[in-house]
């Protein structure tokens, strides 16, 4: 049979449950944070968030004050840096944002973790771990896309592509736009062999046992091995397990440059049409806020979930109970309980409403509860 | 089976691009009957197509109710949807062009009135320039604009430039060049990834490989 929180919770709703429950089993506590954060918070790393509007209202002290548009700043901000350990919290927060189809405000339930501190191979191996067990407790039809920032910097620095162009180039390799890196890239001073590399380097995409022999032939002896070495040995330590069928390695996933450096990643889920996982390692971030420490955090759009096609519940009670103006509270309130003794879902109405949908419907008699 | 669907710009174009995915193994020919239907199947091909106005195929594959279509340069410049831009099909080119009256001469003094259809494309150009401007956003007709004094210049597309000419106005600059593009919903393109690298492969075969 099935309990009140398989009908009654929505698939949002279930989804939270379980995702807390999982990051608690690897040692997460929960952060709890306030609605409103000093817009100066924001100022500083505009470019981290992913929309430049902040609903701002001015505090009765003066301050002027935002609805929080993300969470890592708020995290960040608080932490204070021990060598050696790693601070490890998840959140399950509300943020407000433009969002990208309609140019409105939104407000987006996030559900995600941060780990911050001493970054080794573990902490990048786990979260990692986590996000790819995120989308598997939303959908078993998911696909995790890993990249590495920190390749494609290097690969940008072996080709002296200067600054002023990577922002474009970077956005065709975030597009897979072959045509137009090409041309960027040769305006951009770089040759042909170079755009060459560049244009394979996207074009590759699958599982990470047929790609990473291809990234190492394609960049063996051309960037810093040790970063090929962190990729693989990060990939390859989900050999075997549940996981490993689910991870895709697409240089196509870029976010800021600015602020993340390290394997960055986005899950998607069949049915929904863009990325309900974005994370990554963004210890640039923390050094421009001062701090020595490194970090690695990803968050899951809840809101997005809605799009799953969950069945919608056929009808909204089993039994509607039409019951008279007189009708005796008591003997009312026994014929409800009665009725909903066997887990059935009961609405007392003394008029049938208007769009109502209903299995059965009863009255509640002097003579007791019959069948209509 | 998990049907691959297609968005195609309603008109010549779209139906050039029709025989191109034909080509590639997804034929549909009932696409091909003189009626008004919109949206056409075949099972057999795992494929459904359906015609949308151009402008709007970028918002169908963006949202994913089309896995792929086919979008022109200008509409993906100025609504930027986040979609992948696959492949350049090279075909109904034209450009994004500044034209003015013939006698027309840019004083950076006054702040330039500039009418378009394409508000972001003008204001992220003339943003790169550094020069101020004030944009008229208009719907059709933009050619009369310069003409009837309601702005300086206009900012459209420039195919053969014959209706320029007919209204007196010669392009001034050109902003960046236009085609058709191969484009993908990034969600989809994970879970149907063989059948779109296949229309991709397929299609840069058939215009000489330029990817």
């Amino acid at each position: 049979m099935m309990t009140p929180q398989d009908t009654v919770l929505k698939k949002e709703e279930k989804v939270i449950f379980a995702l807390r429950s999982l990051y608690a089993r690897y040692g997460y506590s929960q952060y709890k944070m306030s609605k409103f954060e000093e817009y100066d918070l924001y100022v500083q790393s505009k470019d981290f968030l992913l929309s430049d509007s902040v609903i701002t209202f001015t505090d009765r002290n003066g301050k002027l004050m935002a609805l929080k548009p993300d969470v890592t700043l708020s995290i960040l901000k608080n932490g204070k840096d021990a060598p050696g350990c790693v601070q490890k919290v998840y959140y399950n927060e509300n943020v407000y944002r433009v969002s990208g189809g309609t140019h409105m405000f939104k407000e987006i339930m996030q559900v995600g973790l941060e780990c911050i501190g001493d970054i080794d191979a573990y902490c990048l191996y786990e979260v990692l771990r986590l996000a790819a067990g995120s989308l598997a407790t939303i959908s078993e039809r998911y696909v995790l896309d890993v990249s590495h920032l920190g390749i494609l910097s290097a690969v940008l620095d072996s080709l002296s592509v200067p600054e002023s162009s990577r922002k474009a180039i970077v956005k065709c390799i975030s597009e897979k736009n072959m045509h137009e890196l090409a041309t960027l890239s040769a305006a951009a001073g770089v040759g042909a062999e170079g755009t060459e590399l560049l244009k394979q380097l996207v074009s590759l995409y699958g599982k990470p046992e047929d790609v990473l022999p291809r990234l190492r032939d394609l960049l063996g002896g051309k960037i810093d091995s040790a970063l090929l070495d962190e990729f693989g040995n990060v990939l390859g330590a989900f050999s075997g397990s549940e996981f490993y069928d689910k991870l895709r390695v697409d240089f196509s996933v870029v976010h800021d440059i600015g602020y993340y450096n390290g394997i960055v990643f986005k899950g998607f889920i069949e049915g929904i049409p863009s990325g309900v996982l974005s994370g990554g390692q963004y210890d640039k971030l923390l050094q421009k806020m001062g701090r020595k420490a490194g970090a690695i955090g990803f968050a899951v759009y809840l809101d997005l979930l809605e799009r799953l096609g969950e069945t919608e519940a056929p009808y909204d009670a089993d039994i509607l109970l039409l019951y008279a103006n007189d009708t005796d509270l008591h003997t009312l309130s026994e014929a409800v309980q009665s009725l909903a003794a066997d887990g059935s879902s009961v609405m007392a109405q003394k008029e049938i409403p208007e769009k109502v949908r209903y299995k059965k419907l009863m009255k509640l008699t002097k003579g007791g509860v019959e069948t209509v | 089976m998990n049907m691959l669907n297609i968005a195609l710009p309603k008109g010549r174009l779209g139906e050039k691009v029709y025989d191109m995915f034909e080509k590639a193994g997804f034929a549909c020919p009932s696409i091909k009957e003189n009626n008004r239907k919109l949206i056409f199947e075949n099972e057999a091909c795992g494929v459904r197509y359906f015609w949308v106005k151009p402008s709007d195929v970028a918002i169908y594959v963006e949202r994913g109710a089309a896995d792929i279509g086919v979008a022109g340069k200008d509409i993906l410049l100025e609504y930027a949807p986040d979609v992948y831009e696959l492949y350049d099909l090279d075909i109904g080119k034209c450009r994004m062009a500044v034209a003015a009256k013939a006698d027309f001469c840019d004083d950076p003094r006054r702040t330039l009135k500039v009418a378009t259809k394409f508000s972001n494309i003008a204001k992220n150009y003339y943003d790169s320039l550094g020069r101020d401007i004030d944009i008229i956003h208009l719907n059709g007709s933009i050619e009369i604009a310069p003409i009837l004094g309601l702005s300086d210049v206009i900012v459209d597309i420039v195919e053969t430039g014959t209706t320029l000419k007919e209204n007196n106005l010669t392009v001034v600059e050109t902003i960046v060049p236009i085609s058709a593009r191969l484009i993908a919903n990034k969600a989809n393109f994970k879970f149907k990834n063989t059948q779109i690298e296949q229309i991709v492969q397929s299609i840069a075969a058939q215009t000489g490989g330029k990817k």
